[in-house]
């Protein structure tokens, strides 16, 4: 019995859960009435709106994508300088909200953001004036940071802890300053970590429909938002279906891309997480 | 050889998992009653009650807006015995022959039903539909917010109140709000009358806070903003001094608003009609229909139920509002192919 049997309930599970429901898009997204149509693909394109949602997506989620790499980086660096076992004890810390579910963490935010949440409390009994907080782009960013972080300094934090460190003394003997080492040595052979985690942000930041929903009331409408509403309210399968394959197609490319980088940079293997 | 060993295994999770799905449903011999309902709209008791007295399982479900009900009810492969839909949408269930014939032997208790909400234009002789909760569309505003006295839908277009405004998430509700607000019927066909409803909203969107659900009820209540769109039965309790707060005041303004329905209705698809209008027999029972009521804070068609009130519940205009704001309301109605305008109007106010 050859091993490869093992995976046949996986093999089975992939195509009623992935394969399947994925045959139902398409056939949504292109036929009607038991012809072949285009006219909901005409109906996505022809909206100016729709591509203004997608591009909205697109530029929220690079931006909390750049943000969480500016934030998780430092953080994974300095976990990975540290002693291993005070190490595992503070990425505890980045772990345990994960245990939570993550609609829950969402809707606590709501109550600290809110006009007469925690945050404004804690603003007016230091004396600042009350902010508004509630319903904004900032806080759809703020909340998707907060969401996706560990996706970002975990596979860095793994991938820079296993860096040999004879790799650095040796540049240290080689003459090279701390700085110089870190771009030259560290930085470069971190970067499967950092395509690794740009895409575990990237790709469920782009398409959350939650967030913005709770957290930003239809201010910051995203292309998830849309999908939902197509679907969910307005009851056009077809129109759904095609813009749900627009989404595809771009997580699609962009992992697409963040493989060609990896492989790129000499790792036939790709990436840490994946 | 490994060919039939793939297919053994791949036979063995096929029966496990019907086996699995069929003990899951199996286990509970109970006849079961599948209701479709808004959130926050039945109270808990009501259905242990009906649970207790008739030895049956609720299997109940919920949904945010009327849309997403008359989706899930098109869809064949519904399963629900029971929805609570509005009158538009049950024009269109009608329209559409999805509805059962409600077999009113069963149903004696419709007798306490007043007679002003039957037989409406929605569902004549209510072939289909027993009434369940009636209300209003208005506004629920703060009075420490807003000085002047709150009587036009204007109020909602005030740059004063910028960033204080809820509006409701819910697409015939708010263009409702700016047609009633230019002078235009609730239920127009004039395409150059949503346009202009649209480019109020879509103006008005600098000012809005957020668009909300039910939601805008705790924000109101919190006293996160001034002015906001609700339906009647949300403000009973939204102004309610210990269940809500005391400073806020709801008025449906003079330029007229929604008068809306909701009713029970049968899906043709139900498997067990009798149990479903046992139910509705029993959301009619005067007590029953009285707890119900008052749990919620939405109006009761029941005049057997409003007869066992105090006076503080039938004295409250917001829960039992004058004829002569009843005169001003109008009631949406199924809008046909023409729903297609407001859904892009309104795909251009939100995104």
């Amino acid at each position: 019995m050859k091993r490869s049997v093992f995976a046949t309930p996986y093999i089975v599970w992939m195509i009623m859960f992935i394969v399947i429901p994925m045959l139902f898009i398409l056939y949504s997204a292109f036929i009607k009435d038991g012809q072949f149509t285009l006219e909901y693909v005409r109906q996505a394109m022809e909206s100016p709106k729709y591509m203004n949602v997608l591009l909205r997506s697109i530029v929220i989620a690079l931006i909390s994508t750049a943000l969480c790499l500016l934030i998780g980086y430092p953080v994974a660096y300095i976990l990975s300088n540290m002693k291993k076992s005070t190490a595992a004890i503070l990425s505890m810390f980045f772990i345990l909200p994960m245990w939570m579910n993550f609609l829950l963490r969402t809707y606590a935010w709501q109550v600290v953001l809110a006009d007469n949440g925690v945050l404004n409390m804690l603003l007016t009994s230091l004396g600042f004036p009350k902010g508004e907080f509630m319903y904004t782009q900032g806080a759809v960013l703020l909340v998707t940071v907060y969401n996706f972080l560990p996706f970002m300094i975990l596979p860095i934090y793994t991938v820079l802890s296993k860096i040999d460190r004879s790799h650095i003394e040796a540049a240290h003997d080689l003459g090279a300053n701390s700085i110089k080492t870190f771009f030259k040595v560290v930085l470069p052979l971190s970067v499967p970590g950092i395509i690794s985690g740009i895409t575990m942000v990237f790709i469920p930041a782009i398409t959350t429909f939650a967030i913005s929903r709770l957290i930003g009331g239809k201010n910051v409408a995203l292309y998830g938002d849309l999908i939902e509403e197509k679907i969910v309210s307005s009851g056009s399968l077809g129109l759904g279906s095609v813009l749900s394959i627009i989404l595809l197609v771009l997580v699609i490319i962009s992992i697409f891309v963040m493989h060609r980088m990896e492989v790129e940079q000499g790792n036939e293997e790709g990436g840490t997480l994946w | 050889m490994k060919n039939t060993i793939k297919k053994a295994i791949c036979l063995a999770l096929l029966v496990l998992f019907v086996l699995g799905s069929f003990s899951l449903s199996g286990c509970n011999s109970k006849e079961t009653l599948y209701i479709l309902n808004w959130g926050d709209y039945i109270d808990p008791d009501v259905i242990a009650k009906f649970e207790a007295e008739y030895g049956v399982k609720v299997h109940y479900d919920t949904m945010a807006n009327n849309e997403e009900m008359l989706i899930k009810l098109e869809s064949s492969t519904n399963i629900y015995d029971l929805c609570f839909p509005s009158d538009y949408i049950i024009e269109k269930l009608i329209k559409s022959d999805l509805l059962r014939e409600i077999n009113k032997d069963n149903i004696p208790n419709i007798k306490n039903i007043d007679e002003q909400f039957l037989d409406l234009s929605f569902d004549p002789g209510n072939k289909y539909s027993v009434p369940y909760m009636w209300g209003t569309l208005g506004i629920l505003y703060n009075t420490t917010m807003v000085d002047e006295p709150v009587d036009s839908w204007g109020v909602l277009f005030d740059e004063k109140y910028e960033g204080q405004i809820y509006m409701y998430d819910s697409m015939r509700d708010s263009i409702g709000v700016a047609l009633k607000y230019l002078g235009y019927s609730l239920n127009t066909r004039n395409e150059a009358e949503v346009a202009e409803a649209r480019d109020l909203l879509i103006q008005q969107r600098s000012i809005v806070k957020a668009y909300l659900g039910d939601t805008i009820k705790d924000a109101m209540i919190g006293g996160e903003g001034a002015l906001a769109v609700v339906y009647s039965g949300d403000a009973v309790w939204c102004v309610d001094p210990e269940e809500g707060n005391p400073d806020l005041a709801y008025v449906v303004p003079n330029e007229g608003s929604n008068l809306w329905f909701d009713n029970a209705i049968i899906p043709k698809t139900s498997k067990n009609p009798e149990l479903a209008e046992k139910f509705i027999n029993f959301l009619n029972d005067p007590e029953i229909a009285m707890q119900n009521s008052q749990y919620l804070g939405y109006s009761t068609p029941n005049k057997a139920a409003l007869a066992l009130m105090d006076e503080s519940w039938l004295e409250n205009e917001i829960y039992n509002p004058p004829q002569e704001v009843i005169d001003r309301c109008e009631i949406f109605h199924d809008l046909g192919e023409f729903t297609a305008v407001f859904s892009e109007a309104w795909d251009e106010i939100i995104y």
